[in-house]
């Protein structure tokens, strides 16, 4: 299964990002959105890519976007992790269905039943702008996406104002 | 097999922390974080690297602080840029490595014990840490890694290209960069032997250089 590409409207799906409390991709609407599906909290790959991320929040709301993990851990499992290692973004559980979200992007590994480690720029009107499968054990970084998000037209101020500093 | 696509964007320039002659074959470029236990693993590694490739190794030292896990590498990279200023940069890099289980539980007292033990004392250091220019420093050099596609740390890049492999994997890396640039410099020899040595300027000076 091949993930979504560019050009693609992205699919709507409401998330749990604590115990009691939900995320829409709508929430952030007229805002960029970058997707980071990854397979597993806790494991080395993934810590290190979401440490890198956490990390870039100033430079993802100079480009008016908002970053949003997802992966299949349970939103206990999620509050744990981001307390530890103090991430300040939302990790969403593709709990229940599932790996469902994962699905509808293209992003799930069912012989593993986790997701993929794939990354989507979403522009404030809901259209995919760039995506990115990477292979499982590789952490991606976060040059394509800070490429993504300056190459997007609302963002053509600010990326050339970041050129110049 | 993986595919490597990541390349350093920011050259190597006379404001990089620098060992190593500047006529190597090979430049090693590390991205680190004082406060990583993976980097500190590293140094030792690299150290050995540094004897072995000798004259044909350069290495480079870039900050790469992950603040939110580390809390302590932003004040380490900052008191270690600080130190540039009395010359003793490469001794506290050397210092924090291998002393960081000394200083990581503690943060800044810890890495004062080492900074004193380097001949530095406190109210000096504290002059130095109030160039503005150590905190932009340090922060373009994290800028620079993102763009270069640093993941984590330590990242390495030879010759420019990002190193995806364990550190066992590097040797391998750094005889390959040796190897082409050899080869690279044996075709450009016996193209330059084809050319009347009046219309080879440029290449006469690149060996002479």
């Amino acid at each position: 299964m091949a993930i979504l590409p560019s050009g693609t409207s992205a699919p709507a799906f409401t998330l749990p990002c604590t115990p009691d409390q939900t995320v829409s991709l709508a929430d952030f609407r007229g805002r960029n959105r970058v997707l980071v599906f990854y397979p597993a909290d806790w494991s080395p790959v993934c810590g290190d890519q979401l440490a890198l991320y956490n990390e870039l929040l100033d430079d993802f709301r100079d480009l008016n976007a908002q970053l949003l993990g997802i992966s299949v851990d349970g939103a206990w499992c999620h509050a744990a992790y981001a307390r530890d290692r103090k991430l300040h973004f939302p990790l969403l559980a593709d709990f229940e269905p599932k790996g469902a979200v994962a699905k509808l992007y293209g992003a799930y590994r069912n012989k593993e039943g986790v997701a993929e480690r794939a990354l989507f720029v979403i522009d404030g009107d809901g259209v995919i702008r760039w995506s990115y499968l990477s292979p499982i054990g590789v952490n991606p970084g976060a040059d394509g996406i800070l490429a993504a998000l300056e190459g997007l037209p609302s963002n053509l101020d600010t990326a050339k104002k970041r050129a110049a500093t | 097999m993986i595919v490597n696509t990541s390349r350093l964007v920011i050259a190597v320039s006379s404001r990089d922390h620098v060992q190593g002659s500047t006529s190597a074959i090979v430049t090693l470029v590390e991205y680190g974080d004082y406060q990583c236990p993976a980097c500190a693993a590293a140094h030792p590694f690299i150290k050995r690297l540094q004897q072995q490739y000798a004259r044909d190794l350069r290495f480079v030292y870039r900050n790469f602080p992950l603040t939110q896990i580390h809390p302590f590498a932003m004040p380490a990279a900052e008191i270690a840029e600080a130190t540039a200023a009395f010359d003793r940069f490469w001794l506290t890099n050397d210092w924090l490595y291998e002393n960081q289980d000394s200083w990581s539980p503690v943060g800044v007292p810890g890495i004062m014990v080492g900074v004193r033990r380097l001949g530095i004392d406190d109210v000096a250091l504290q002059k130095a840490l109030r160039d503005e220019k150590i905190v932009q420093r340090i922060r373009n050099d994290f800028k620079g890694g993102v763009r270069s596609g640093v993941n984590g740390t330590p990242s390495l890049f030879v010759n420019g290209l990002l190193h995806q492999g364990g550190l066992l994997q590097l040797n391998a890396g750094i005889d390959d960069a040796i190897a082409s640039a050899r080869e690279l410099a044996r075709e450009k020899k016996t193209d330059s032997d084809e050319l009347p040595p009046s219309e080879s300027p440029l290449l006469s000076s690149f060996f002479s250089g």
